[in-house]
């Protein structure tokens, strides 16, 4: 008989076995109930398994086998959930991939926020800010402010900063646009800084003049649009009641010199809304966009401490999220390209190992890491409800004025520190134990605004209530139909 | 292909290595002049040395010979050979090819069940590197491709980043493709000293064969490989280095195949490149054949939402050493001629084929085991005739 080569011995694949006596260790997990018949377990990074109900207690209970359950076995060593050493050997890797989801922190401030003026034609039922006057003094922010503005935000940490001038309506204050995009694009060569600028209007008052201005200097434009003519209109009132003729003739004038993917809007819902998603994802779809954003932070019931009738509302806007959501479904299942961002948002946290630096759904939250404000008259806000909110004479999440606070006054200052306290959900009460910890965030004005508390109190909060809820039923459509889940992984891409 | 011959040498103590012509004009102080059929004039330009087929020639004094050659004709004007003591002729280096190697070494610190060139325990490093060094200079600067394999090349230590040094200065704009099992990587000086070699044409190509490191383990024969390779290729993404992820498809690596295409997507992100390639009936294959063997028709549903998946997430995915017939069409998109052209056959039914032109083929140690599906297309009637209409 030839001899076999000592090469050639091969050994079996028990002899590769590393688990001593049955055992393994836990890594950092959460589980939550998805549907009754399954649950969804998921580690620190966001990745998941779907596994039916119980199968998280005999995982905790060191009852799963290596010879009997071996597809689950090797799914939760292979996924981070458990390991056979005390410190997994790839314990770097899993490092390495959280800091890559947190790498938005990386370079702190990006979006800067002028209110360049209060002042509005417009007096939207719902808005509690603006002001239909003419008084610019008051109203308008001064050169001054604009100034002090800009130099902070050069001093943001961050290469790239997004520059988005909002109202009121801003371009009523279109001389001070143009004042603070040259002083910007000249300090940027300085500073070293890549500057995106968005313009926010109603596209009322919008004219050729300012969209060569803003074609000339690759300004964006986002615009406000609720849906078809009877919503539109009824929320956005104005002399004449054509809010909406405008807003259409706004973007078509806008696409024909900008170009489509330049021109954006943005949706407020409101309780005339929440009777008609479909009404409102078809006025997106004929108008040739290829999103639509179903916000759930909204003006709309913002600030309102009645904790019954916020879960109410809550539950309403779910409903209408969910109809609005498979009405858009319906048209890719159709073969259209046609996405909702608030999905898309929540998909690409749930689906990729990348980082996504959504201001409202983060943690650490948007505010001060991500965004500021600074509002017309000088004062400085960690977000933009931070701002509705002092309107309403509550001035938690003012960080500072312009005039008399310094950089390191505002963004880390003693307010910055009391924010960035309850801005982490890792350490919230209720969202630390939430499997959903990863693909959600931390709301603390929020919190304040209808809970009275920076922490918020998670069994009646109606963020929560919100996001629990959406980022269930993403999940349990994408599972239970692949062809959902085709459409979502597009929505992705 | 034939690269091997031998014939008797005279005045020959180390191996030499040079350029092969057949015309003496050309010849120069590192090139080899061949002598066919036709008895030739001894040389009076300076040169390496003679390799011949006849009996004897010329008066020799010190010049190197070889002679009685069984054949020359695999030998192409500006090949490079090494030719050693004992009149063995290698081809080292082969101008009309796009598939040129070099065997950094022999040795290996795994030992896969389907190895197609299985290690053998001798330090051959500097010998092998020896020659390596006198061909580097030799190597056409046009040269597109040139790969690297073992073996495991890092296990010539230092030596490895001195040849990876040596190969960019003569060849900075070849393309370098280094096959390694990247475990060395998992010591973070390795994957440092190759980023100081600094070479943005060098791309790494790296097995993993599951997600389940007792799966892959067990694959390659080696406790440990997983997480180190898993280590190195994090290692290595570190300091920008570019990598391809290599995964043979066979009986132990299909069932986890998708997990294995979710995990490089979770966990690699950062790789350029996946290639799932057919198994080789070669080397150690025959000998696992029981262990490894599922026909490549049973796993095109594995493959298919693998490939599908990466590609969808934006990776650059390949499939190897399939055929045409065999795949599903909506696969051929990531199909890759890619066997080298020595190592490449087809079926005698392929020649009826339609697709000939198009399909890789198989190597040609497959033929003696190949998908049981290989059929050849046949111009579809149907499609002529609705042409016409
Ligand atoms: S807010 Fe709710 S859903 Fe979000 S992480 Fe906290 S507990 Fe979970
Ligand atoms: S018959 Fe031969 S040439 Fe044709 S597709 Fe199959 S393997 Fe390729």
């Amino acid at each position: 008989m030839e001899k076999e080569k000592s090469t050639r011995k091969f050994k079996g694949l028990e002899l590769y076995d590393r688990q001593v006596e049955k055992d393994y260790f836990l890594l950092p997990f959460r589980f939550h109930r998805l549907t009754p018949e399954k649950e969804i377990i998921v580690n620190e990074v966001g990745d998941y398994l779907i596994l039916p109900n119980g199968t998280f207690e005999k995982i905790v209970k060191r009852q799963i086998f290596k010879d009997s359950d071996e597809e689950l076995y090797g799914d939760l060593l292979s996924n981070f959930f458990i390991s056979e050493e005390k410190v997994s050997p790839l314990i770097d890797v899993l490092a390495t991939r959280y800091r890559t989801k947190k790498s938005f922190l990386d370079d702190f401030t990006s979006l800067h926020i002028f209110v360049v003026s209060l002042r509005c034609e417009h007096t939207c039922h719902y808005c509690q800010v603006s002001r239909v006057t003419q008084d610019k003094g008051k109203y308008d922010m001064s050169i001054e402010h604009i100034n002090k503005g800009i130099d902070l935000m050069m001093r943001s940490p961050n290469s790239h900063v997004t520059m988005e001038f909002q109202g009121g309506e801003a371009l009523l204050a279109f001389e001070n646009i143009v004042y603070a995009v040259e002083r910007t694009k000249e300090l940027a060569k300085v500073f070293n800084k890549k500057v995106t600028y968005v313009i926010c209007t109603n596209l009322a008052v919008i004219t050729e003049e300012i969209l060569l201005y803003c074609k000339e200097n690759d300004i964006l434009i986002s615009s406000s649009l609720d849906g078809p003519a009877f919503i539109h209109n009824e929320n956005r009132k104005r002399p004449g009641r054509n809010s909406y003729e405008l807003a259409i003739k706004g973007i078509e004038l806008s696409r024909s010199i900008l170009g489509k993917s330049r021109v954006s809007a943005l949706m407020t819902t409101t309780n005339l809304s929440l009777e008609h998603p479909k009404e409102i994802v078809d006025e997106y779809y004929r108008l040739g966009f290829k999103s639509i954003f179903l916000r759930p932070i909204s003006p709309y019931g913002f600030a309102v401490k009645n904790e019954r009738k916020n879960k109410y509302e809550t539950e309403k806007f779910i409903a209408f999220y969910k109809t609005a959501l498979h009405h858009i479904i319906d048209y890719n299942l159709k073969g259209e390209f046609f996405s909702e961002d608030y999905a898309s948002i929540i998909l690409k946290k749930i689906l990729t190992p990348f980082p996504v630096g959504y201001v409202d759904l983060n943690s650490p939250a948007g505010a001060i890491n991500n965004v500021i404000v600074f509002n017309y008259e000088g004062s400085v806000y960690a977000t933009d409800e931070s701002r509705m909110l002092a309107e309403m004479n509550d001035f938690s999440f003012k960080l500072g004025h312009l005039d008399t606070h310094s950089y390191e006054d505002i963004f880390y200052g003693e307010r910055a520190a009391w924010i960035a306290e309850a801005s982490t959900n890792e350490n919230l009460p209720g969202c630390s134990e939430c499997a959903f910890q990863s693909y959600c965030g931390a709301d603390p004005v929020h919190n304040l605004s209808t809970q009275g508390d920076i922490s918020g109190y998670r069994p009646t909060s109606s963020f929560c209530q919100k996001n629990m809820e959406i980022i269930r039923y993403l999940i349990e459509l994408m599972e239970s139909d692949k062809r959902i889940r085709t459409v979502f992984e597009s929505w992705i891409q | 292909m034939l690269l091997k011959t031998k014939g008797v040498s005279i005045n020959i103590e180390e191996t030499l290595v040079g350029k092969v012509t057949r015309l003496p004009e050309n010849l120069t102080s590192d090139s080899f002049l061949l002598v066919d059929d036709e008895i030739q004039a001894y040389p009076d330009k300076a040169h390496l040395g003679i390799l011949s087929k006849q009996n004897d020639i010329y008066d020799l004094d010190n010049g190197s010979v070889v002679l009685k050659i069984p054949t020359l004709e695999h030998l192409t004007e500006g090949d490079i050979v090494s030719v050693g003591a004992d009149g063995n002729i290698h081809t080292l280096y082969r101008v009309d090819s796009y598939h040129n190697t070099l065997l950094a070494t022999e040795r290996c610190n795994s030992n896969c069940l389907m190895c197609s060139q299985p290690p053998r325990d001798k330090n051959d490093v500097s010998f092998l590197y020896g020659i390596h060094k006198k061909l580097i200079p030799l190597i056409p600067k046009d040269c597109v491709e040139l790969g690297i394999s073992g073996g495991e090349p890092t296990l010539m230590g230092e030596l490895f980043f001195d040849m990876l040094e040596k190969i960019k200065h003569e060849l900075p704009d070849t393309e370098i493709h280094v096959l390694t099992n990247g475990r060395s990587f998992a010591w973070d000086h390795m994957a440092y000293r190759l980023s100081q070699v600094d070479n943005n044409r060098l791309m790494l190509g790296i097995p993993v064969y599951s997600d389940y490191y007792q799966v892959h383990d067990y694959i390659v024969q080696a406790k440990d490989a997983f997480y180190q390779t898993i280590a190195g290729l994090h290692n290595l993404a570190r300091y920008n280095q570019r990598i391809e992820i290599r995964v043979v498809l066979h009986k132990l690596s299909i069932p986890r195949l998708v997990k294995l295409a979710k995990y490089i997507y979770k966990n690699l992100p950062f790789v350029e490149h996946v290639a799932f390639m057919g198994l080789e009936y070669v080397g150690y294959t025959p000998h696992n054949i029981d262990k490894l063997w599922i026909d490549p028709m049973d796993y095109n549903k594995e493959l298919g939402e693998a490939v599908e998946f990466l590609a969808n997430k934006g990776l650059h995915v390949s499939i190897y050493n399939s055929q045409l017939c065999v795949l599903p069409e909506n696969l051929w998109q990531y199909a890759r001629k890619s066997i080298s052209d020595w190592k490449n056959s087809y079926m005698p039914e392929c020649q009826s084929c339609s697709k000939l032109e198009d399909c890789g083929g198989l190597f040609t140690w497959n033929l003696k085991k190949h998908s049981e599906h290989i059929k050849p297309f046949t111009t579809n009637v149907l499609e002529l005739s609705s042409g016409i209409e």
